[in-house]
């Protein structure tokens, strides 16, 4: 489907015939099926007075979801940050010639995978039903695991904590991607090993590490609304808070949708981008936007479209 | 640390009954071998016949099952302590390194830096030397092996025999007394071979010892001062050049030169 972009130098037949595309009917056939069904998924929605969209205009820009979008925000930039911090330390672990830190970086990732992160958020939750007191095992020291582990403290533990065991496994991929030779030659010219880590291994990692986080952090953006569990006010429980005062249920939920797909939609297209420049030079051709794609099938597929020697606009 | 005293006169690479296994497969079967300072040495064999391996045992990318390897005074990967054997540390491994240049066949240049941070990355970094006497050193050297004008391009943007050339100057960057150089020119275009050669052959008047492992007949009939033949995991032959190569006198050797020259 990329080829469409890059349109031969010389034209088929040497410019002396006129070339007619292949013809898709089917693809037309399945293309208006599907605009049909989207159609009236829209029409239904807009005339179902049960969705309230008065009522999602009037609460869209409200104080509390607003308010509710910057404590998701925020979590999700902490909790990426323990994750991406964390993880990378896990990874040298496992990769580690030593079989202890391997096998704890192991187990540590079985864990954190192996449990759903609700039940994780709950455990941090309650942590002082299980130390009340939180001492460390320095003697002097003692923290009142109440007062430590409010909400919030609980949602970065258990989410940071989480996304870590995930991070570890990309940025493990990442290392392992880097070739052999790399290694070797930084370790010809007596480069250490956390030298060659840092400046030889993980800058070319990065390439591939770049893409999966760009994905962990839009599913960590919806993750984040598992905190309603512990009434830390984010988004979903903002809007919770306000539905469970007027019983406007279905808004109020509309209303936190709308705004999760408008977060993720920028970071979508900021990834993509992203994506994009770290393909660079490594790639032949980068992966087409989704802009350039919807162009390239009007042209291609445009029943009118007859192409006499050169390709059109280039 | 010093063991021998009169280290000056002595070889500078000294193996002796080198032994080394991947596993069951014996891969040296006893090794010995002695270069001089300032000698320049090709193995020559086919391959499977260890003589890669060997190269990579003298820097310690591999660990040997057997034997010694010395470098002028001091023992590869070992402190040698009355009748005892100390494995040294990795960061130690590292630092003895630092003394020997390695060329490797697919030239492992450092793709995410310029051919100018190719070269002072090491010396920088390892070394701990000054910026500026690094960038000059390092832009000589690109000017030896003919590539002054390609300081800041990329490896990708590099011929594979530009690469092979810039690896080289990055070997020598870290002012080596002794280089390596693995089939440096076996996955290049056949007219890319004699440029990297060049740069070999000029480097070897200068005075610099080298162990090259080599398929280019020509190369070590022309620059080594000795050819050593190895098959199966032990040296079957080795003496001058000349003789080595048009001379030989084991049936192997004639088998194996007839079949690459």
């Amino acid at each position: 489907m990329i080829e469409t972009i890059t349109p031969p130098s010389t034209p088929v037949g040497g410019g002396a015939f006129t070339v007619v595309s292949a013809r898709h009917p089917w693809r037309w056939a399945a293309g208006i099926m599907l605009t049909a069904i989207m159609g009236l998924l829209v029409f239904s929605a807009v005339t179902n007075p049960r969705f309230g969209w008065d009522k999602v205009a009037r609460y869209f820009r409200d104080v509390t979801v607003v308010n509710g979008i910057e404590v998701t925000l925020f979590l999700t930039v902490i909790c990426m940050a323990v994750g991406v911090a964390l993880g990378v330390v896990l990874a040298v672990m496992q990769l580690s010639p030593n079989p202890v830190a391997s096998a704890f970086a192991g187990g540590y990732v079985t864990i954190f995978r192996g449990t759903p992160v609700l039940v994780q958020l709950l455990f941090w939750f309650n942590l002082a039903a299980l130390y009340p007191e939180i001492t460390f095992g320095i003697p002097g020291v003692s923290l009142d695991a109440n007062q430590l582990i409010t909400p919030m403290t609980a949602a970065i533990l258990g989410l940071g904590l989480n996304e870590a065991a995930y991070m570890s496994e990309i940025v493990r991929a990442g290392i392992q991607s880097v070739d052999q030779g790399q290694t070797e030659a930084a370790g010809a010219l007596g480069m250490p090993r956390l030298l060659t880590l840092s400046r030889v291994v993980l800058p070319q990692a990065m390439r591939v590490i770049i893409p999966p986080t760009g994905n962990e952090f839009i599913g960590m953006l919806k993750t984040t609304s598992l905190v309603s569990v512990l009434a830390v006010p984010d988004l979903l429980y903002s809007a919770q808070i306000i539905y469970s005062k007027n019983l406007q249920v279905i808004p109020l939920l509309v209303v936190a949708s709308i705004w999760y797909i408008v977060v993720t939609t920028v970071f979508t297209v900021g990834q993509g981008y992203l994506e994009r420049r770290f393909s660079r030079g490594t790639t032949r051709s980068a992966p087409p936007t989704a802009w350039g794609r919807l162009r390239a099938f009007f042209r291609v597929h445009s029943p009118l479209a007859t192409r006499k020697g050169t390709n059109d606009e280039r | 640390m010093s063991v021998e005293t009169n280290a000056d006169t002595m070889p500078l690479v000294r193996a002796e009954g080198v032994r080394k296994s991947f596993g069951p497969l014996e891969v040296l079967k006893g090794i010995d071998l002695e270069v001089e300072r300032g000698e320049v040495v090709c193995l020559i064999g086919a391959s499977g016949s260890g003589k890669s391996t060997f190269l990579r045992c003298v820097n310690h990318l591999e660990k040997i099952d057997g034997g010694l390897i010395r470098i002028a005074d001091r023992v590869v990967g070992y402190h040698l302590k009355g009748d005892k054997l100390y494995e040294q540390s990795h960061n130690e491994v590292c630092a003895a390194r630092t003394d020997i240049g390695m060329v490797f066949q697919h030239f492992n240049l450092f793709p995410h830096m310029t051919a100018l941070e190719n070269l002072m990355e090491a010396p920088l970094r390892v070394l701990k030397q000054p910026r500026k006497t690094v960038e000059a050193r390092a832009l000589k050297l690109l000017e030896q092996v003919g590539l002054a004008g390609k300081a800041k391009s990329y490896p990708r943007h590099l011929s594979g025999g530009q690469q092979q050339r810039v690896a080289i100057a990055r070997a020598l960057c870290m002012e080596p007394k002794l280089m390596l150089f693995d089939e440096p020119t076996s996955a290049l275009d056949p007219e890319l071979v004699g440029e990297v050669l060049r740069v070999m052959k000029d480097l070897a008047r200068t005075g610099m010892t080298m162990i090259v492992v080599t398929h280019e007949m020509g190369f070590a009939r022309d620059v080594a001062d000795r050819v050593v033949f190895m098959h199966d995991g032990r040296i079957l032959e080795e003496g001058p050049a000349e003789s080595v190569i048009t001379n030989p006198r084991h049936e192997r050797t004639r088998a194996f030169l007839s079949a690459v020259l």
